[in-house]
């Protein structure tokens, strides 16, 4: 374990994307702490802007034109937003690294697996060649792969996805990072390779003492792994909490009705419950409670502005006016 | 069920040849190997397995996209396996087929009603533009689609309405099966259980006969009647739904079963590894050998055949009840 607690903090995050050359807010206005030895997850349907706030936590959206407009991010109380280039690049990988969902486009097809995590060794740790390779192999041999130093001369294309994505995850381990922040990391798996890679990451986790972030659209992979849990929907965060308290008693109306349409909870051959309506795009979000519209408690109160924390028992909190009415 | 199948596959099997400059030196595939099956009307057959498992080229065989390298496939009760194109074309309004990725498989310069009544083209090529529209505006209502939209384009479109475009255009031609494969995989939860809702529906309706092809077995457990698992090629249990997700009889199959997600945090289990490596088929006897922590001896020299208890294997599972 780590004697030195380094904290990465969110706070009051906005950030908006360029659509027809406009800018417009993708993410309003969120909150989130990471602590070392803790796994958070993010949830929430695609276009809710979990990847962009999880990207956001390397600057790496700022290529794409995402632009933060308010909040800050801190890492061991520093903001990230005033790092130098030099010192960005060191922290990228250093202090937090990113896995990301698909593991067949993530690797460069024409370098060996060998010379593309040396690289990042040597970036991050300045050994030379014959220390770096020793690195990668027992980094390797870490991840669950066998042949460390046959699978450092092959390509990516030799490998298949389960085993790309331990080579990605080692790959992410190189510089010892305190955090690193997965998203989608199994989506693209076989479910037998899911459960191991599941598996491998909470092992690392524990051992290390690692703070991990998990960017995920699934119930199941957030039962699995996570301690804590954050919901977000049309670009705020609509409930947090731990993961038994989520699980337990759903309090926002939206994530219950996310809970409630997998197949996998409810009776075979029956009818799914669903969620009316679809989810706004950015640009298209009503000033009150974004969910409303869809909302089968929604009043006329909840078309003015919904505080992040209406409803809160302890730390599970819930951006809604009538979670009572609904457990 | 009493009723002649709609689709019927009798020891199909497919081998991709290495091929061009790797002729000499490349190994011939077994892709899919004396995989059998019949479909009745009103009822759905599920496929699952995982990528390389010969799922998705078994849906392509019995839509005759791919031709088999052995066995038969019937469509109703005529022998398509190797009729010509030309002679399957008028054929292929009985079996249609969705894909996985709906955007995909839109053409993006197309209004989405041409884009659905592409089938009437060749199916029904007397119909004026007019009575095109019409059947386009029925099925778009069909499948839950607002007909005001139809002179739109995909891409104005979401994710899971591109999908209902999608189930659309293959029922236009009133076919009698519908080949899935893996179609709400790539949609998030809340949709997939919107177009799960409306296949359900639309089979009520119309008394379809759906393949579904899939790696999630939640979705699977939804919606199928019945059930078979495909490893290596070959299908390894065969059987009711139910009675193989309640007692499946081949080591894969529960391993499978056990890889789903846990729907609570309270069911983890800290050692809840499933067996084995991550992939990797024996060459020669039992496919799974590599992997199944049940293998014994006698494992090697399995011929790999489907028997007649609906598993392949030499040490079923739970057998018990049964014996």
């Amino acid at each position: 374990m780590r004697h030195t607690a380094v904290m990465l903090e969110i706070r009051d995050l906005s950030l908006s994307v360029s659509i027809h050359g406009q800018a417009v807010e993708a993410v309003s206005s969120i909150s989130l702490k990471l602590e070392p030895g803790r796994i958070l997850g993010l949830v929430g349907e695609s276009g809710c802007g979990k990847s962009l706030t999880a990207q956001s936590l390397l600057r790496l959206g700022e290529y794409q034109g995402v632009r933060r407009s308010a909040g800050d991010i801190l890492l061991d109380g520093q903001s990230i937003f005033s790092m130098q280039d030099e010192v960005l690049r060191r922290m990228r990988g250093g202090k937090v690294a990113m896995i990301f969902q698909e593991p067949m486009t993530a690797l460069n097809p024409v370098f060996s697996i060998g010379s593309q995590l040396t690289e990042v060794i040597r970036l991050h740790l300045h050994l030379d060649k014959a220390q770096a390779k020793a690195r990668a192999i027992s980094l390797l041999t870490d991840v669950g792969l066998q042949d460390a130093e046959v699978l450092l001369r092959q390509y990516p294309d030799a490998l298949s996805g389960g085993m790309r994505q331990r080579v990605l995850i080692a790959m992410a381990m190189a510089a010892d990072p305190d955090y690193i922040i997965a998203d989608e990391p199994t989506t693209a798996l076989d479910v037998s390779v899911q459960k191991r890679i599941i598996a491998l990451l909470r092992g690392l986790q524990r051992e290390r003492g690692l703070g991990l972030m998990l960017v995920t659209h699934d119930f199941g992979l957030v039962a699995e792994m996570c301690d804590d849990v954050a919901v977000m929907y049309a670009g705020q965060i609509v409930e947090s909490g731990t993961v038994k308290a989520i699980f337990d008693q759903p309090a926002h109306p939206y994530t219950r009705a996310l809970m409630e349409c997998r197949p996998e909870v409810s009776e075979a051959g029956t009818s799914l419950p669903v969620i009316p309506g679809q989810v706004p795009t950015p640009g298209h979000w009503s000033p009150g409670c974004r969910f409303a519209a869809r909302c089968p408690l929604a009043t006329e109160e909840c078309h003015a502005p919904v505080a992040p924390e209406a409803w809160s028992e302890g730390q599970h909190v819930a951006r809604c006016l009538h979670v009572s009415e609904g457990l | 069920m009493n009723s002649a199948p709609v689709l019927k596959v009798s020891n199909l099997g497919k081998v991709f040849r290495a091929g061009g400059m790797f002729r000499a030196i490349g190994k011939d595939k077994q892709a899919v190997a004396e995989v059998s099956f019949d479909l009745h009307a009103g009822e759905t057959l599920a496929i699952v397995g995982e990528s390389g498992s010969g799922k998705s080229t078994s849906a392509r065989l019995v839509m005759r996209l791919l031709s088999a390298t052995s066995g038969q496939i019937f469509w109703d009760d005529t022998d398509v396996t190797s009729l010509s194109a030309r002679a399957l074309r008028p054929m292929r309004k009985h079996i249609q087929m969705v894909f996985q990725d709906p955007f995909a498989s839109l053409n993006p310069r197309m209004k989405i009603w041409q884009s659905i009544a592409e089938g009437l083209r060749v199916h029904q090529p007397g119909l004026s533009t007019g009575a095109r529209r019409e059947r386009v505006a029925e099925t778009m209502q069909l499948c839950g689609l607002d007909e005001s939209g139809m002179d739109r384009y995909p891409h104005q479109f979401s994710g899971g309405q591109r999908q209902r475009i999608g189930i659309a255009r293959a029922l236009i031609v009133e076919p009698k099966v519908l080949v899935l494969d893996e179609p709400v995989s790539a949609l998030d939860v809340s949709v997939q259980a919107q177009i799960l809702n409306l296949l359900k529906d639309i089979q009520k309706k119309r008394g379809l006969a759906y393949l579904f092809i899939s790696h999630d077995l939640s979705v699977v457990h939804h919606i199928a009647d019945r059930i078979a698992v495909m490893f290596g090629g070959r299908v390894v249990e065969h059987g009711d739904a139910d009675d193989v997700f309640s007692l499946p009889h081949h080591p894969y199959t529960q391993a499978l079963l056990q890889a789903r997600p846990i729907t609570h945090p309270d069911e983890r289990v800290v050692s809840a590894v499933p067996m084995g490596a991550d992939e990797g088929l024996a060459e020669s006897g039992c496919a799974f050998k590599p992997r199944c922590t049940y293998a014994k001896e006698d494992c090697s020299s399995f011929d790999n055949r489907l028997g007649d208890g609906g598993y392949a294997c030499l040490h079923p599972l739970n057998l018990s009840k049964h014996a």
